[in-house]
């Protein structure tokens, strides 16, 4: 996977999430992806976004135009140096939730995208990664 | 404070979600209608989300949240206007919005409440 352009943005308040919305959108349509293909990537980076601020203390995003030989995709990456996840089969779970949510912003983005992939290190942070390819 | 406006036509209240709404101003709106069903004794509250492009999670549980919270002060709450591209996405995701009446759009949803409001008068009235 080759990537061909790149921008980071901070994660620190509840702007920042709308901004992080609004950056996938834009990279989204110029990237000509379908508007169902848009409105489920704008989704899943709003969960990841606001779980890097709630959960994660904050942190930034960064997005990316990706190529291997036979597509391209739009790639998402959240970092946050909060206390990380413990249990990851568990967060994945619908409806699990430490903090009063719904449970769905984890193993639902990751319906949403094509990869999804999440690092995390208890003290150290988390990392999630996901692809939506064209 | 920035806030989304609710406007008092008759018994019923209509909001129209026009911008990409952080997560407090959401919260707020959930408060307001709150307030105002109560005050003015409303019997509904229609929320137009045509404009929205999205609806995650957060979103999801305020729309479920202002239905709930309708109820339990004997109103209705109608949500009209989910972009197809966005029902879709939200049914992957995972939220089924139940306990939450739908309408494709402000007409409809303004016939629903009305629809919704007559039937209860009639049984009260036995
Ligand atoms: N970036 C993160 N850092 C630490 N914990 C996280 C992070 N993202 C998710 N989690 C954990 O995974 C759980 C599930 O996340 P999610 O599915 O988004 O549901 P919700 O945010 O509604 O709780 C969270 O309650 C939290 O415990
Ligand atoms: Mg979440």
């Amino acid at each position: 996977m080759r990537s061909t352009k790149r921008e980071t943005l901070p994660i620190a308040t509840s702007a920042d999430v709308v901004l992080a919305r609004q950056k996938v959108r834009q990279w989204a349509i110029e990237m000509k992806f379908t508007l169902v293909d848009q409105t489920k990537l704008v989704t899943a980076a709003s969960e990841l976004a606001r779980n890097a601020l709630d959960h994660g203390k904050g942190g930034h995003m960064v997005v990316e135009a990706v190529e291997n030989t036979a597509r391209t995709g739009l790639k998402l990456t959240f970092e946050d140096r909060g206390p990380g996840i413990t249990d990851i089969e568990a967060a994945l779970r619908d409806g699990f939730t430490t903090g009063g949510g719904m449970g769905l912003g984890l193993g639902g983005s990751k319906r949403l995208v094509n990869d999804f992939h999440i690092e995390s290190q208890p003290g150290k942070g988390t990392r999630i990664t996901v692809v939506r390819w064209k | 404070m920035e806030r989304i406006p609710i406007l008092r036509m008759g018994q019923f209240l209509l909001v129209t979600i026009q911008v990409d709404m952080h997560d407090r101003l959401a919260m707020q709106l959930q408060d307001d209608l709150t307030q105002r069903i109560s005050e003015w004794n409303s019997k509904g509250v229609l929320i137009d989300i045509s404009t929205l492009e999205i609806v995650d999670s957060f979103i999801g549980r305020m729309l479920a949240n202002i239905a709930a919270m309708a109820r339990v002060l004997d109103a209705e709450a109608v949500v009209v206007g989910m972009q197809p591209a966005v029902a879709i996405t939200l049914v992957e995701l995972g939220m089924s919005l139940e306990g939450v009446r739908t309408a494709l759009n402000v007409e409809s949803g303004m016939e629903l409440l009305y629809e919704l409001r007559g039937d209860f008068h009639e049984e009260i009235g036995g």
